[in-house]
């Protein structure tokens, strides 16, 4: 809220605000003060800038902007009550900010993504797995993150082992993260339906992955994708040359740093 | 057999008149040119679609003399119909310079034109322009296959302006 205040109303502004902001504990003052100060700055603000905008839109728009600025002031007046219902919510309870939240119930795959860890820290030491997570937001896909180090005898354990038998590799993408490279494997056990989601990162400087084309066949022309649009190499891959763009291609498109050659062409 | 024009009798004149028509073989190359334009068979997108739907049996490029031909040597224009990757531009150069003289080419819809929504891509280029010489652009993303027929139309009628007058549009 702080932030928009500031963008609203410039430098002014932004002085009270900040002591406001000071006693972190007060939270029902805090919020009041700043809806007010929100709700007292909005209508001077458009009134100073609607001349402008209304010599520059032609007569007739004016009725229309007049009806869109109203209806911006009921919004924010809404807004306004809205949270200051919710702080008095908040004070009832116990004079708190928010009302705390509730304990999360863990992911009804959890197990699932816990007994994938200890299959592969088992074997391979618990350095194996960086890190491991639910993704919510995909049907609580269970995801790990493995060491590239050890990631081609992961794969094969993934896919040989008894109780997962991941045979089939749906799915395989890279992605330039900026701070490194990042390649994700979706494998699927096609028995029981059963998903996982292997992660592997590596060095965006000299990003190097072993290929996982002896585990399953399927990694042939996505390694090959991958490579050609972001530069990743695949230690290990029978053939890895570009499979889409031209063969004198300079560079990999869809790295962050990429500088195209020809923009005009 | 001798003609003196001065011994046909004015009967015989309106007959004449009526029967027979005096053109420039130029001009009557470009009527026969451009009533059976074909087009090389192929297409690189989404303007296919509507290029295949305007052969059909409803739009029926047919009534214009408009057979799709399956080799380039068979063919008088070129539909560029989609988006040319930089990939496949030597490839569209090579197809139109496999086409015999005399040789059209229709840039369709917005991709072959400048770039269309890919003008930012790394791929794909900016325009079939760069590549071969275009006679008519067509706009539209895709355009609808009246839009197609409209930029034949205007291929006929620049052929056929073409020969009347002399002027090349286009330097090739």
């Amino acid at each position: 809220m702080s932030e928009e205040n500031k963008n609203h109303a410039g430098v002014p502004g932004s002085e009270p605000e900040q002591k406001a902001n000071a006693p972190e504990n007060a939270g029902e003052p805090l919020a009041k003060e700043s809806i007010a100060g929100e709700a007292g700055k909005g209508p001077a603000e458009t009134g100073a800038a609607a001349p402008e905008r209304a010599q520059a839109i032609a007569g007739n728009d004016e009725a229309a902007l007049a009806a869109r600025r109203k209806a911006a002031e009921e919004a924010r007046a809404a807004r306004a009550a809205a949270a200051k219902a919710a702080a008095a919510d908040g004070a009832a309870a116990g004079g708190g900010e928010a009302p705390p939240a509730p304990p999360k119930e863990p992911s009804p795959n959890q197990p699932k993504l816990d007994r994938l860890v200890r299959i592969i820290t088992e074997k391979f030491g618990p350095s194996a797995v960086v890190e491991s997570y639910i993704n919510e937001l995909d049907r609580h896909l269970p995801c790990v993150v493995v060491d590239p180090s050890v990631w081609a005898d992961v794969a094969a354990l993934l896919r040989d082992h008894e109780e997962l038998k991941l045979e089939y590799l749906r799915n395989m993408t890279g992605v330039d993260q900026e701070t490194h490279m990042e390649v994700a494997y979706f494998m699927l056990n096609l028995a029981e339906k059963q998903d996982y989601c292997v992660k592997v990162k590596t060095d965006r400087d000299n990003p190097e992955i072993p290929s996982v084309v002896s585990v399953w066949q399927t990694a042939n022309w996505n390694e090959r994708e991958i490579y050609d649009l972001l530069g990743i190499r695949f230690t290990g891959h029978p053939d890895l040359r570009r499979i889409m763009l031209p063969d004198d291609w300079v560079g990999h498109p869809l790295r962050k740093d990429y500088v195209p050659l020809d923009p005009e062409v | 057999m001798e003609l003196d024009l001065r011994l046909i009798t004015p009967e015989e004149r309106t007959v004449l008149e009526r029967n027979i028509f005096l053109s420039t073989i130029e001009q009557i190359k470009a009527w026969a040119r451009s009533s059976s334009m074909w087009p090389l068979q192929f297409g690189l997108a989404c303007c296919a679609i509507e290029m295949m739907a305007t052969g059909g049996a409803h739009f029926d490029l047919d009534r214009f003399g408009v057979f799709f031909r399956a080799s380039p040597r068979q063919a008088d224009v070129m539909i560029v119909a989609g988006t040319v990757t930089k990939k496949m531009g030597p490839l569209v150069r090579q197809l139109y310079e496999q086409m015999a003289e005399p040789k059209w080419v229709i840039a369709m819809g917005s991709c072959a034109t400048a770039g269309g929504p890919y003008v930012k891509s790394y791929s794909v280029v900016k325009g079939v322009d760069q590549i071969v010489p275009v006679d008519i652009y067509i706009p539209g993303c895709p355009p609808s296959p009246a839009a197609l027929i409209y930029g034949i139309n205007k291929l006929q009628e620049k052929v056929r302006n073409e020969a009347k007058s002399g002027r090349r549009v286009i330097n090739r």
